[in-house]
């Protein structure tokens, strides 16, 4: 079985076994044994709905130290287009990134500079109506695995290009090397992340490697920036911040940079769900371009960002005003479109498979559908997994048995006590009458 | 595995579908086999909720095929021949309102179904078998 990498894990002495997560898991990937959730890896997006919904924090996402800048001579941060919207409405992108530089970075790349790259692509991609319709975003890892796991007929709508921090990354190296003349592995490159989707995108990656080597969590680099934003006022730092680029960090705001044609924007993990089951049934041709994010509100509602979401969103919409106002002249981007293309297809995770051998499948599929029929179907999930369909699917799989429903315990129990009740009651020959 | 399917709930229409496709997936089915028998599933499903007062919908799996069956009772199709043209529609304005209804159902199945027979009679119902073949290596 594949070994995978895995941002988001599980704390175990927080851990109460309370079973709030298994109901949220958008792959049915977490059950609870002896009091402590489980993570099936193989199943496991890493789209941080657990983290989210954990009452115990016991859920965590596994992001790089800062201590990692001293492993490479020359560190450059990335800052995702979200992390712009996480400050008071007087912090420009400028403060933030001189901030930066200040905790340690040699240089700053804004992602949202390679976003406008990306989109331009993107436009021309769309522009050749490339089949089958409609087009499916590369730009959310969570959404990129949840369609490997569950909808894998999908796969070949996914638009066939890099997500902008990649191709953020690779600009900054190439103009890293170019300018200080440094070695590929003197250079670190360093993603300031909202979600721990991003991080298994860097460690484990759809293509051979990632141009990025890092990872910092936005919760985590947070208050470092915070306290070196009051004395970066003065030397702001000039950004590029395009307002398209930045857009990106908020629901419609890919589209908004693509512009024209038939877009769908969708957030939220459950409702891209639902978009996908439709295209699946064959819908949705009339649309060109699907923008799905896991997270609702898009990247500054991810579960590693400090900002509540609705404040974000207010914050995101005024810089974008503002940004829109004052345009700075970007880079020469390269134009030949392999430049930006995805490595290879996005292969399938085939993991809900119940046996390699169809007959056998076939066979325990209706052993599922038979145990699925006796079990009461409140889905309360007292037996560790999610639903009465997935504990089925656990019993014939055997990783779970008949009596872990409470429902079933108690009819058996019933069962048993009348049995006793009825002994109780049998007299044997030898006995009087009166005996009680 | 069988679905009951009632006319006019739209609401529900697509479940069955769902379901089936969530079994072909444990059975490990092949990528394309699962995405044309969601298709066909989801057409015939949608057929008995816009057309028929009631009906049935059934997924009979097979390791080289999976049989859909959708049995319901309802004003049946007088030509067949006609329904099976693109673009040719018997749903109501409101229905079509709503976006369904565009006389691809039936093209459709037959486009994603391996073989397929429709029998029907007016006024008692109408009877639907695909079968999609599964492909077992490749393409």
């Amino acid at each position: 079985m594949p070994h995978y990498f895995h941002s988001v894990m599980l704390d175990r002495d927080k851990c109460k076994g309370c079973t709030n997560c298994i109901k949220h898991c958008p792959t049915e990937a977490i059950r609870v044994r002896e009091g402590q959730a489980i993570i099936i890896e193989e199943r496991c997006i890493d789209c941080g709905e657990c983290i989210r919904i954990c009452p115990n924090r016991a859920k965590l996402a596994i992001t790089d130290p800062l201590e990692k800048l001293a492993d490479y001579q020359y560190n450059i941060a990335l800052p995702a287009p979200s992390l712009y919207a996480q400050f008071g409405p007087d912090v420009l992108p400028g403060n933030i990134l001189s901030a930066l530089l200040k905790i340690g970075f040699d240089e700053v790349y804004e992602v949202a500079v390679g976003a406008v790259a990306v989109s331009n692509h993107l436009r021309r991609y769309i522009e050749h109506r490339p089949r089958p319709q409609p087009v499916i975003s590369s730009a959310c890892p969570a959404v990129v695995r949840l369609m490997q796991v569950r909808f894998p007929g999908l796969l070949e709508h996914i638009a066939p290009i890099e997500t902008p921090m990649e191709v953020s990354a690779r600009l900054a190296r190439e103009k890293a090397r170019q300018e200080h003349g440094l070695a590929d592995k003197a250079i670190g490159i360093f993603f300031i992340t909202p979600c721990p989707a991003k991080v298994t995108a860097v460690k484990q990656p759809f293509g051979k490697r990632s141009y990025v080597d890092g990872a910092f969590s936005m919760s985590d680099i947070y208050g470092a920036i915070l306290q070196r934003l009051s004395d970066a006022a003065d030397d702001s730092r000039n950004s590029l911040s395009p307002a398209l680029g930045v857009g990106w960090g908020k629901t419609g705001g890919e589209n908004h940079a693509i512009k024209e044609h038939a877009l769908l924007a969708v957030d939220g993990i459950h409702n891209v769900i639902n978009v996908l089951e439709e295209i699946e049934r064959g819908e949705l041709a009339d649309i060109d371009y699907v923008e799905a994010q896991a997270c609702t509100g898009g990247c500054i509602g991810g579960p590693l960002t400090p900002q509540n979401l609705f404040v974000a969103r207010v914050r995101m919409e005024k810089l974008l005003k503002k940004l829109a106002d004052c345009r700075q002249p970007l880079p020469d981007f390269p134009s030949d479109p392999d430049y930006y293309r995805l490595p290879g297809p996005i292969p399938p995770r085939p993991t809900l498979q119940l046996s390699d051998d169809i007959n056998q499948a076939i066979t325990m599929l209706e052993e599922v559908e038979h145990i699925t029929a006796q079990l009461p179907g409140l889905d309360c999930g007292s037996c560790g997994s999610p639903n009465c369909r997935a504990l089925a699917e656990d019993i014939v799989r055997g990783y779970a048995e008949n009596s872990y429903c409470v429902f079933k315990l108690r009819e058996r129990l019933q069962l048993l006590a009348s049995e006793i009740v009825d002994l109780a009651h049998k007299q044997p020959p030898a006995m009087g009458k009166h005996v009680k | 595995m069988e679905f009951s399917v009632q006319g006019m709930d739209f609401n529900r229409a697509g479940e069955a579908a769902a379901q089936i496709k969530k079994a072909l997936q444990l059975v490990g089915m092949h990528v394309d086999t699962v995405r044309r028998a969601v298709i066909v599933a989801y057409e015939a499903e949608l057929n008995i909720v816009i057309h028929a007062r009631q009906g049935r919908l059934a997924a009979y799996i097979h390791p080289d095929r999976v049989e859909i069956e959708a049995v319901d009772e309802g004003p049946g199709i007088p030509d067949i021949s006609q329904a099976m043209r693109e673009g040719y529609s018997t749903a109501p304005d409101h229905i079509r309102k709503m976006g369904f209804g565009a006389g691809m159902g039936l093209p459709n199945i037959k486009k994603s179904a391996s073989h397929m027979q429709l029998t029907s009679e007016v006024n008692v119902g109408t009877r639907l078998t695909a079968i999609i073949n599964n492909q077992t290596s490749g393409d």
